[in-house]
């Protein structure tokens, strides 16, 4: 690895003076799973490396019904299953959270290192974008919210300017009888990187069993993680039933972009988005049911 | 030549002061600057888990980690898992169960089962599956390893709860030595 120079700073602001002084030269550092590899080989090159960890904001873990989850972007995955509200509120992002790499990895491995990692197969993402999940960024000429979504350009490119630091995770505390669901495609039980991923969520009217909300995102299966929104769309007003699904599955797969290689072809990849996101909103639809007590 | 940096930290019970380059991973911290070689470099990629060790009780891969990110932190080897010449029941376990073979997996999966252990100490074999799920090993075919685990788990409810077996460890041999992370080693 070439040398570096590694600082702590204690503050959004002093971070963001390092990171703005040093422009490309500064690469901020959370848990190191994706970066330090990245050093070792070569393909980033940062002189700075701005260590992330050490300033609350980005540390912490704050749910409330009334203002939401603020998810700090250098929470480990770890603290992210081990956290009750996180489990009963976000059992979607929750369980991409607990399948990325192993426990060694989980434990030091942050969302929002996954995000700014800018990985098209990333799992935490697709549940992000499921959840309507905003970024919270700031910067030299100040801050900006960036709906997940639109963050990441394309692979290992996101719109985090030079000097931009990742500072929060926003979403909102759910609706009653919503929740969220993700799966993903490997061809073992764990350590693999998805060939699909499909994160989902659902808020439901159960009087008459009809969606009233739903956001369906897919990983792996193009240059960027990938809002399916026409899929999303068409199943709001709807009664969640075989049908709804069906359609809401066949739009999904027309958005997915997937390319042929040694992990599956473009064919299968297709395929495969169609059957998760069935699954997916099938699952965050039984959740959502049982989610009565919120 | 780049400055270097003072990272204290409490390895194995002890206060260490020591000075590492920013570049150094926590792995070459141990292995090159602490001449505790026990933890092994596997893949350098956070893969294989040869070099697993345990950070602020959680198990990490120490060729992910910098040594400057290990301030404060209280962290435990493999040399830190035998209690002076007293094997941990993981240890002894791995022995009779033939859990290891050529020994370079094995400080990295016993740092992981004892992560395990500390956290759950009743684990579900498929628990234990999952918690090594981490680490590679091309010689035991992994159900040795379980077992052996799934055994260190009941003995350590029933009998003796610090951990430590009271068998004194045996003449040394090529088991024990890689069991210790004291294996003789051309660095």
């Amino acid at each position: 690895m070439h040398a570096i120079t590694y600082e702590s700073p204690k503050t959004i602001a002093d971070a963001v003076k390092l990171l703005a002084a040093h422009g490309e030269k500064a690469r901020p550092l959370s848990g190191g799973t994706d970066l330090i590899i990245q050093l070792r080989a070569g393909t980033r090159r940062p002189e700075y490396v701005v260590d992330v960890k050490s300033i609350p904001e980005l540390s912490r873990i704050s749910f409330s019904l009334q203002h939401g989850l603020h998810l700090g972007a250098a929470v480990s995955c770890i603290e992210i299953y081990e956290n009750a509200d996180m489990r009963h509120y976000y059992p979607g992002l929750t369980e991409a959270a607990h399948l990325i790499g192993s426990l060694q990895i989980q434990s030091r491995a942050s969302v929002g290192g996954n995000l700014c990692n800018g990985s098209p197969a990333g799992d935490s993402t697709p549940a992000l974008i499921a959840l309507g999940a905003k970024a919270r960024l700031v910067g030299p000429k100040g801050e900006r919210v960036v709906p997940v979504e639109t963050f990441i350009t394309g692979p290992a490119r996101t719109v985090l300017q030079p000097g931009e630091l990742l500072i929060e995770l926003l979403i909102d505390a759910p609706a009653p009888h919503s929740s969220d669901a993700y799966l993903r495609f490997i061809p073992r039980n764990e350590m693999d990187i998805a060939v699909v991923g499909v994160g989902g969520s659902i808020t439901l009217d159960l009087d008459d069993d009809r969606v009233v909300d739903a956001r369906i995102a897919l990983g792996a299966v193009g240059p960027t993680p990938i809002f399916a929104a026409e899929a999303s769309k068409s199943l709001i007003g709807k009664k969640f039933d075989a049908a709804a699904l069906d359609n809401a599955a066949r739009l999904a797969t027309s958005v997915a972009t997937p390319i042929d290689d040694m992990r599956g072809t473009a064919e299968f990849r297709r395929h495969i988005v169609g059957v998760l996101t069935r699954r997916v909103l099938t699952t965050a639809a039984e959740r959502a049911r049982q989610s009565e007590q919120r | 030549m780049v400055k270097k940096v003072i990272v204290e930290a409490t390895i194995n019970g002890d206060p260490v002061e020591l000075l590492c380059e920013p570049r150094q991973s926590l792995l070459e911290v141990l292995r090159d600057e602490l001449d505790m070689t026990g933890s092994k470099e596997g893949c350098l990629t956070g893969d294989c888990g040869a070099c697993t060790v345990i950070v602020d009780g959680r198990a990490v891969c120490s060729c992910l980690m910098l040594g400057v990110e290990a301030a404060g932190t209280t962290i435990t080897t493999i040399e830190g898992l035998a209690d002076g010449a007293n094997l941990h029941v993981l240890q002894q376990k791995f022995l009779e169960h033939a859990g290891l073979q050529c020994g370079i997996c094995t400080p990295g999966f016993l740092m992981s089962a004892k992560a395990l252990l500390d956290h759950n100490p009743k684990p579900t074999e498929p628990e234990i599956r999952y918690a090594l799920a981490g680490n590679l090993c091309r010689c035991t075919g992994y159900d040795k390893i379980v077992k052996a685990v799934v055994d260190a788990a009941q003995t350590m409810l029933t009998g003796a709860g610090s951990g430590h077996g009271t068998v004194p460890r045996q003449s040394p041999s090529e088991a024990t030595s890689a069991m210790l992370g004291k294996g003789e080693e051309v660095k």
